[in-house]
């Protein structure tokens, strides 16, 4: 018989302090989804192929899928939901709508904190080093080219804004 | 009179012709016109007064969904085409 | 070139290579507006089927069989209904016993007794992970757990897997009840073999005696499948009062109201269906899986709402996939360049149950040209694997790759540039297809020339023949026009509110929009588009087929049209002047020396006048074919097998762009397809009939560091048949890859695959077996 008495989690999500329930077998997207309500975050195959769940944990980028929801006590994550501060959409969103880097949009979410953790990282990437991060996101409807083509755009609009001594965007 | 093209492999039943020209001003008519001259015809294409399934027809280049009631003009073309997936028919 | 995408004018022309003439200058089409359901989909917003929630929701499991296949002695449901916890199970007996009677679903068609039988089995299974009972529990573990404890005797039986396994004389009979198919007639003996046709076109016998050069070679495909990110799901409420609502992510909430209904016996006054966003279908998306399962737990369950959600595994081991196939395709040439003759046979892996796109196959197998003397028979073949679904295309990739391979060759042994070995012998408008069809108005040949004229082709490729190669491919697909209905409602501050049934797979909010704006003579950012419930509008045929720009566009056209009209009409009575005095021009409406903006005539008609709410509905009779050609450069790695592409260019006649952005979507979508088509993709099954890579590692679709940017070019023929010359442009793009890279291939190490995926273990054995094959041959 399986253990399922309940444990009490604490963590900071999106940077509220949240308290939920789980048992221990239930994933970290399970959690979010099925419990949180926070079903910006996709399963797309539950073994962390596809990417479709990426989260930002401490800020590493991991698959939601394969992290227990019991492994995030006290620890910081961000999904998307919490990507816009305040709402307001982020250079990165406003490029993947320009570029038209969606058609079904459900791995969207997982490309959009996948690649801001790229560039988090790397503010400078070249075409192969955004491919080469973005390998771990599947995406069936696009072939990637409008995708890379926005984050490239999005990492080029970040540098000029830097570097132009006006008021920032 | 409207030319109905005949499957290839209808064409047993039409003595090996490829096509028919026959009177009439719906599908259903040319192909009772049809039965009329090859007897055996209609009882092939069609049930319960419909095409059968797996069968469709074009009339001009054109799928209707009103099947053998589709109207047809004196210099009609009609053609009996498998009906088939990703789409009405065979003919995309 | 980093940034923005050099935005290429499309290449516009009149049919038949004729080159372009001046177009019309639209306002709104042609534009590039963000889609009105952008934000929520950056944001996580956006509501995906899995995603709805109930407090008193149930969840759904579906107990499938381990066996390719067996017949069912007894299932016994009894521990998994006493699991606390465990809320409602349903095995086949809970189906009502199906009409023997063909269901057209709108991307092909259905026997209904198999659709029932597809859905939960009946006395037999048919295909590793076909359903067998299903269970409603608290939660997703329990009913999981539950799954455990139903007991299924199984007879297990050999199954029968590839397609000469099925069509060997002492072969199993899988279906005891199936008979040949024989356009009409009806064979008399059991078989597997569920259907064959034929087309044909002049004398090939004739034809071939006529050719100085003979190409014949035969080809195989394996099956595959669509690969949408977003599993199936289905979550449905059987309401005390008899009422169903079922929340889905499909293609067709029509088809699965109609599906449903049909399945389970129960009018569709009394469905629902609520469209969810839809995360990919690609065709694989029509046919009902869960829907009827969900409906049954829910009633079971006491009036509950259901969710059933499928895993990876279970999307890939139960639903889609497309057929594999095996294709002789033979082809004769006159030495000028001329093709006097073809002749093909297409045997294409049913699944379980017939209804393989072989019809389609054969179609678009030689559509691209114009041949005097053809002959292909078709063959639909069940075997023990998931039913055949439609994908993207259906039967055109695998029919491209045997026809466009062999051209190649006879190009290539007639010395003449594949390109112009396609002009010579490309088709035009009133010649004949296979089938005896005439083509209407295309744009084949100005997508050759598109290739022909590129950057990417006149440029030169180093270390070409030495593991460098280029190759090109043309590819057809036919569309489809079907049913659309939509309204339209003014509203007071002149926005108008746009509700339609076309779920949106990939922007057609946008597109449709952008119609009805420029329609209408509106800015785009004043339409506010809906997608609505079965409730709301009458029937919509489904997201597929290439139909949705066109035949919902047309809708679109219509209301804007009817909405202009009802407008006059109420200010021409508000003004007490005749409706043919009342101009519309730039947004005003003017009589004399009455004039209003758009604005103010909305606010004026609401406080003045009867509401203006305005219906179409039509049906897309003439949606025009597509046409794409594409051209990939290629290096072989001959150590590996490994092909890496190193540019790649497709051409593609859309008729028009309504929003270019999401043309060169769909066509940049259908090629990156096709190369996981072409290269690794395929469903792996051992002796017994078991799914063996039923996973996203392992069934290996690309990524983004497998593709490189992939360049577009539209050409625009518009399509006579729609106001703005709209084409569909969804599926044809994928139809050509495979071939285009084994041509690209060729070209690079000189070895001509014949089967698909040529992964590198298959390319290294060809290579391998060439290499021996030259060291025995005399210096």
């Amino acid at each position: 018989m399986p253990e399922r008495k309940k444990r009490m989690i604490t963590t900071t999500i999106n940077g509220e302090e949240i308290t939920f329930l789980c048992e221990p077998r239930q994933t970290l997207l399970e959690v979010l989804r099925d419990e949180l309500g926070l079903t910006g975050s996709k399963e797309g195959c539950g073994n962390g192929n596809c990417g479709a769940c990426n989260v930002l944990l401490d800020g590493v980028l991991v698959n939601a899928c394969l992290v227990l929801a019991p492994e995030v006590e006290g620890r910081e994550l961000v999904t998307i939901e919490g990507i816009a501060p305040g709402g307001e959409l982020t250079l990165l969103q406003q490029k993947f709508l320009e570029h038209a880097a969606l058609q079904c949009g459900i791995c969207t979410p997982g490309f959009i904190v996948a690649a801001k953790a790229l560039l988090d990282e790397n503010p400078s990437p070249t075409e192969h080093d955004v491919r080469l991060w973005l390998a771990g996101n599947l995406c069936r409807c696009t072939g990637y080219d409008k995708i890379v083509r926005a984050v490239l755009d999005t990492a080029a609009a970040l540098q000029a804004a830097q570097t132009t001594p006006t008021e920032v965007a | 009179m409207a030319t109905v093209w005949i499957p290839p492999l209808m064409r047993s039943l039409t003595q090996g012709q490829e096509k028919v020209e026959v009177p009439g001003e719906t599908v259903l008519a040319l192909i009772q016109a049809i039965d009329g001259r090859y007897p055996g015809f209609a009882a092939r294409v069609l049930q319960d007064g419909e095409l059968k399934p797996g069968l469709s027809v074009a009339v001009d280049g054109v799928v209707s969904p009103k099947g053998v009631r589709e109207r047809v003009r004196a210099d009609s073309e009609v053609h009996i085409v498998p009906a088939m997936s990703g789409g009405e028919s065979a003919l995309g | 070139m980093m940034g923005a995408n050099p935005k290429l004018d499309p290449i516009r022309g009149e049919g038949s290579g004729n080159g372009s003439r001046p177009q019309p200058s639209y306002k709104v089409i042609g534009t590039r507006p963000i889609r009105p359901d952008g934000v929520d989909k950056v944001t996580g917003r956006a509501l995906y089927g899995a995603d709805v929630r109930f407090p008193d929701l149930l969840h759904g499991k579906v107990l499938r069989s381990p066996h390719a296949r067996a017949r069912i002695r007894s299932i016994d449901t009894s521990q998994a209904e006493a699991l606390p916890g465990v809320k409602a199970v349903v095995t086949g007996a809970d189906l009502p016993t199906a009409e023997d009677r063909f269901e057209d679903l709108g991307e092909g068609g259905i026997n209904l007794r198999y659709l029932s039988e597809n859905v939960l089995a009946h006395g037999r299974v048919l295909y590793h992970g076909h359903p067998v009972a299903a269970v409603a529990a608290v939660s997703p573990h329990i009913a999981e757990e539950a799954l455990s404890l139903i007991q299924v005797d199984y007879e297990v039986l050999p199954p029968v897997m590839t397609l000469e396994e099925a069509m060997a004389e002492d072969a199993p009979i899988l279906l005891e009840e199936l008979r040949t198919d024989e356009m009409g007639e009806r064979g008399n003996r059991p078989t597997n073999v569920a259907a064959h046709f034929r087309y044909e076109l002049g004398n090939v016998e004739e034809g071939f005696a006529q050719a100085d050069l003979v190409v014949e070679r035969e080809f195989r495909t394996q099956t595959v499948h669509q690969g949408y990110i977003e599993p199936q799901m289905a979550t449905a409420l059987y309401d005390q009062d008899g009422q169903i609502t079922i929340w889905t992510s499909t293609q067709g909430s029509f088809s699965v109201r109609s599906q449903v209904a049909e399945i389970l016996q129960i009018p569709v006054s009394r469905i629902r269906v609520v469209p969810m966003e839809i995360g990919g279908g690609f065709g694989g998306k029509i046919t009902v899986y869960l829907e009827p399962v969900a409906v049954l737990l829910s009633r079971k369950a006491g009036y509950r709402p259901v969710k059933l959600v499928m895993s990876r595994a279970e999307v890939l081991m139960a639903t889609g996939p497309t057929s594999g196939s095996r294709i002789r395709m033979k082809m004769g040439a006159t030495r000028d360049g001329r093709i006097v003759a073809a002749e093909a046979e297409l045997v294409y892996e049913a699944g379980a149950f017939p209804g393989s796109p072989v019809g389609s196959g054969a179609v678009v197998l030689l559509a691209p040209y114009n041949i005097p003397n053809v002959r292909i028979d078709g063959y639909d073949v069940v075997v023990n694997r998931p039913r055949a679904s439609a994908y993207r295309a259906p039967g055109g990739t695998n029919a491209a790759f045997a026809s466009e391979s062999v051209v190649d060759e006879l190009a290539r042994k007639l010395g003449l540039d594949p390109l112009e070995f396609r002009l010579k012998n490309g088709a035009k408008e009133g010649d004949r297809m296979a089938n005896g069809l005439p083509h209407p108005k295309i744009g084949y040949l100005e997508t050759v020339e598109a290739i022909r004229n590129s950057e990417h082709y006149n440029a030169p490729l180093e270390g070409r023949g030495r593991g460098r190669g280029r190759g090109v491919a043309s590819g057809y697909w036919g569309n489809w026009g079907g049913k659309s209905s939509a309204t339209a409602v003014l509203n007071a501050d002149g926005t108008v509110t746009l509700n339609e049934a076309s779920t949106d797979i990939g922007g057609t909010r946008a597109s449709i929009a952008m119609q009805f704006a420029e329609s209408l003579g509106i800015p785009y950012e004043k339409v506010k588009i809906r997608v609505v419930d079965t409730d709301c509008v009458s029937y919509n045929d489904v997201t597929g087929g290439s139909r949705t720009t066109f035949g919902t566009g047309l809708a679109a056209y219509e209301l804007g049209q009817k909405m202009k009209a009802a407008m006059i009409q109420r200010l021409a009575d508000i003004w007490g002047v005749s409706p043919e005095e009342v101009v519309y021009e730039e947004m005003v409406f003017s009589a004399g020396e009455n004039r209003v903006t758009f604005d103010e005539a909305a606010k004026l008609i609401e406080r003045r006048s009867t509401p203006v709410m305005v219906e179409a509905e039509v049906y897309g009779k003439k949606y025009g074919p597509a046409f794409s050609t594409q051209c990939v450069d290629v290096e072989v790695d001959v150590e590996t097998g490994k092909v890496t592409i190193l540019r790649y260019t497709i051409a593609q006649d859309a008729g028009k762009a309504i929003h270019p952005a999401y043309v060169e979507g769909q066509m940049q979508g259908g090629v990156a397809q096709g190369v996981g088509w072409a290269l690794n993709e395929e469903y792996v099954y051992d002796r017994e009939g078991h799914l063996l890579n039923a996973s996203l590692l392992d069934y290996r679709m690309p990524t983004a560091l497998d593709l490189p940017m992939i360049e577009t070019l539209i050409v625009e023929v518009p399509n006579p048949g729609h106001p703005y010359g709209v084409r569909g442009v969804g599926e044809v793009n994928i139809v050509p890859p495979a071939a285009a890279l084994a041509n690209a291939i060729y070209d690079a190490i000189g070895v001509r695959m014949t089967e698909l995926p040529m992964n590198p273990a298959r390319l290294l054995e060809a290579i391998l077996a060439k290499q021996a094959q030259e060291s025995t041959q005399p210096a």
